[in-house]
């Protein structure tokens, strides 16, 4: 049988390799992920313990006391959404620019956005005093005769959140879809019926493909307005508060501006933990990190621009109450933590970020790590000082977190991790189907250099293919 | 003429699996009746062209635009339902009434999305043949699934496609 171009182009995408490396950690289960998961569970459950404490105690058991009613939990769920704009939003927006390098960065992307959603949802809920009527949220027909106030951005939160939520589980699942097909073909026993549900009869048709790239398609236009929505309206629960610092007009655009810095930083440091533990070097190249290192830089100068543009404002203005909070921040008691939010957000990432000797891929991963410290330091700078020295002397007041508060907030993170080691061992952490397609697109883009090559390349020769061909990926067709 | 009721090849990639489907069309294979199945799309082909659907954009539309009416209404007729005297003025004003109508207009969109894929692609039909788990491995299956007779000329095609090894599997 003589062997075409077409053949030799398609032999090029070792198919068995890319399921054998991607499949290798669904397939299997070491000590250490049991070590890992037993370690973050203690802690998930200590956060669990901490909170039936107060259910059981009440709220007083919290730091949240008059003027100082929004704390820790506020402070968690604003961070933990805007985290949750790691995912859907760069992924949509990545797949509607077409960018090459996104395939093996996607699916990591938009699983941090559904498991940050359900963690940041949760704390309004711990926050209340009542929880268990929580429900009253939902607007339904009941014995109450009572509908939501909808004039509350609390209620808006309800809709703007759950929207995003089903957004971003459809948008994750859709091209989930095909690679438990391949683990339904792929894997034997309990394996295989598990997968071949989760498949939903998948087979492949050009019918389906058709239609789910259409789906991902509308998806990817439309998840974009609801993640900036998002944000926008958690920065109204703020912005529609007389209180100082906070009745600004620039806080959406603020907000959805963190949402989006904080949420690239915490995709890289998930990203930098998959490549290494999973051993995953060869389909996370260091493109990715170089790319999402730019854009982390991008919005770390956007970041700066807003601080000092709300700053200067409020400076300016001259406003007694806003500007006493302004100086609380900066020469108060809350300095410290001003200045090292700012050296997170922007001294150490600028130029890890900009020099580009030092935009390595621990480069970017430290960067990275600062600025998710920075990014949490942000939402309680914006919350507590405000809340701690508003217009009249007799609603001044301190905020100290407690025990019960440090334990559910560790357990978060601890929480957000279990997920994502979880969702690692049940599903293929990267888009198979995606990365064979940029695979292909890419060897169709260099004609000439796959005609020499009629030997299969070694893993790490693909590799560097791959990594041309996802920078050249919009120039299919030319050498 | 024999009567079958499924009968595919597996091809080795994309190029072979539309040098196949041609074959197959030429020999009296109804185009209907050819299903081409791959672990990838392949959107540049023209065996996938004949699938694709304009009408799953404007469902969607259709459902964000039931979506929205409905937000509109459950904020003005529940807000209405309150007895409560306001001389007139709205209960909850029109800035508000925007941000819900907004919310659940996208909401009906990412559902209707979904609904569609499933209805149309269609999903939940486990049972389905032909399939072969060699398309897990990159091959591309051709299959037919002939509503009537089958000429034995199409049979002929599967047998002598490119992947050599695999040849037409009766079903």
């Amino acid at each position: 049988m003589t062997t075409t171009p077409d053949q030799i182009k398609h032999d090029l995408i070792n198919h068995d390799v890319i399921n054998h490396d991607l499949l290798r950690p669904v397939g299997q289960a070491s000590a250490r992920f049991f070590l890992v998961v037993a370690m973050l569970g203690l802690v998930v459950l200590a956060g669990f313990s901490a909170w039936g404490y107060q259910l059981y105690s009440g709220i007083g058991v919290a730091g949240i006391r008059r003027p100082v009613f929004w704390g820790f939990y506020i402070t968690n769920f604003v961070f933990w959404i805007g985290i949750s704009h790691a995912g859907t939003l760069i992924s949509a927006i990545l797949r509607l620019a077409n960018a090459g390098w996104r395939r093996p960065v996607t699916r990591c992307a938009e699983v941090i956005t559904v498991f940050a959603l359900c963690i940041g949802a949760m704390f309004p809920v711990i926050h209340l005093g009542r929880p268990w009527v929580a429900f009253w949220l939902v607007p339904y027909p009941n014995e109450r005769g009572l509908w939501p106030n909808y004039r509350s951005p609390l209620v808006w939160d309800f809709f703007a959140i759950n929207t995003y939520l089903i957004g971003s589980i459809t948008f994750l699942i859709l091209p989930i879809i095909p690679d438990f097909a391949l683990c339904r073909d792929k894997f034997s026993g309990w394996r295989k019926t598990f997968y071949g549900l989760l498949a939903l009869g998948w087979r492949g048709t050009q019918r389906q493909w058709h239609r789910l790239e259409t789906a991902m398609h509308i998806m990817a236009i439309v998840i974009i307005p609801v993640a900036v929505s998002v944000h926008t309206i958690v920065s109204w629960d703020f912005a529609m508060t007389p209180v100082p610092m906070w009745h600004s007009t620039i806080f959406a655009p603020y907000f959805v501006a963190g949402a989006i810095f904080s949420g690239i930083a915490a995709l890289i440091v998930a990203m930098v933990f998959l490549r290494r533990f999973l051993h995953l070097e060869e389909y996370l190249p260091s493109v990715c990190f170089e790319n999402l290192g730019k854009l982390l830089l991008l919005m770390s100068l956007l970041w700066v621009y807003f601080v000092f543009a709300e700053r200067l404002t409020i400076w300016y203005g001259n406003q007694p109450a806003e500007v006493a909070v302004l100086w609380l921040t900066q020469k108060g008691p809350y300095r410290y933590l001003f200045w090292i939010m700012v050296a997170c957000n922007f001294g150490i990432p600028f130029p890890l970020l900009a020099i580009k000797k030092l935009r390595t891929i621990t480069g970017t991963c430290i960067a990275s790590i600062t600025v998710v410290v920075g990014m949490w330091l942000e939402r309680y700078l914006i919350i507590v000082p405000s809340l701690s020295r508003k217009f009249l002397p007799y609603a001044w007041g301190t905020y100290r977190p407690t025990w019960v508060e440090i334990t559910i907030t560790a357990a978060t993170f601890a929480g957000m991790a279990l997920l994502y080691v979880m969702f690692a061992k049940l599903v293929p952490i990267i888009s198979i189907w995606e990365l064979k397609v940029g695979m292909r697109e890419a060897s169709e883009s260099m004609p000439s250099v796959v005609a020499v090559s009629k030997a299969r390349p070694t893993v790490s020769e693909r590799s560097e293919h791959e990594t041309v061909g996802f920078k050249n990926s919009h120039r299919v067709g030319k050498p | 003429m024999s009567r079958v009721a499924s009968l595919y090849t597996m091809c080795p990639d994309a190029a072979a699996a539309e040098r196949t489907v041609d074959a197959l069309l030429s020999a009296g294979a109804r185009r209907e009746d050819i299903t081409v199945i791959s672990s990838e799309p392949f959107d540049r082909y023209e065996f996938g062209q004949h699938e694709k659907s304009r009408f799953m954009p404007w469902l969607v539309v259709l459902g964000a635009i039931l979506g929205g009416t409905a937000g509109f209404l459950l904020v003005s007729l529940t807000t209405k339902s309150y007895p409560i005297v306001t001389g007139g003025m709205p209960i909850t004003p029109g800035w508000i009434t925007g941000i819900i109508t907004y919310e659940l207009t996208m909401l009906a969109a990412i559902l209707t999305t979904l609904l569609v894929l499933l209805l149309t692609a269609p999903l939940f039909r486990w049972k389905q043949e032909p399939y072969d788990v060699q398309v897990a491995d990159g091959k591309v299956l051709v299959g037919i699934n002939p509503q009537g007779d089958l000429p034995d000329k199409v049979k002929e095609v599967l047998k002598v496609c490119e992947d050599g090894a695999g040849g037409g599997i009766e079903r």
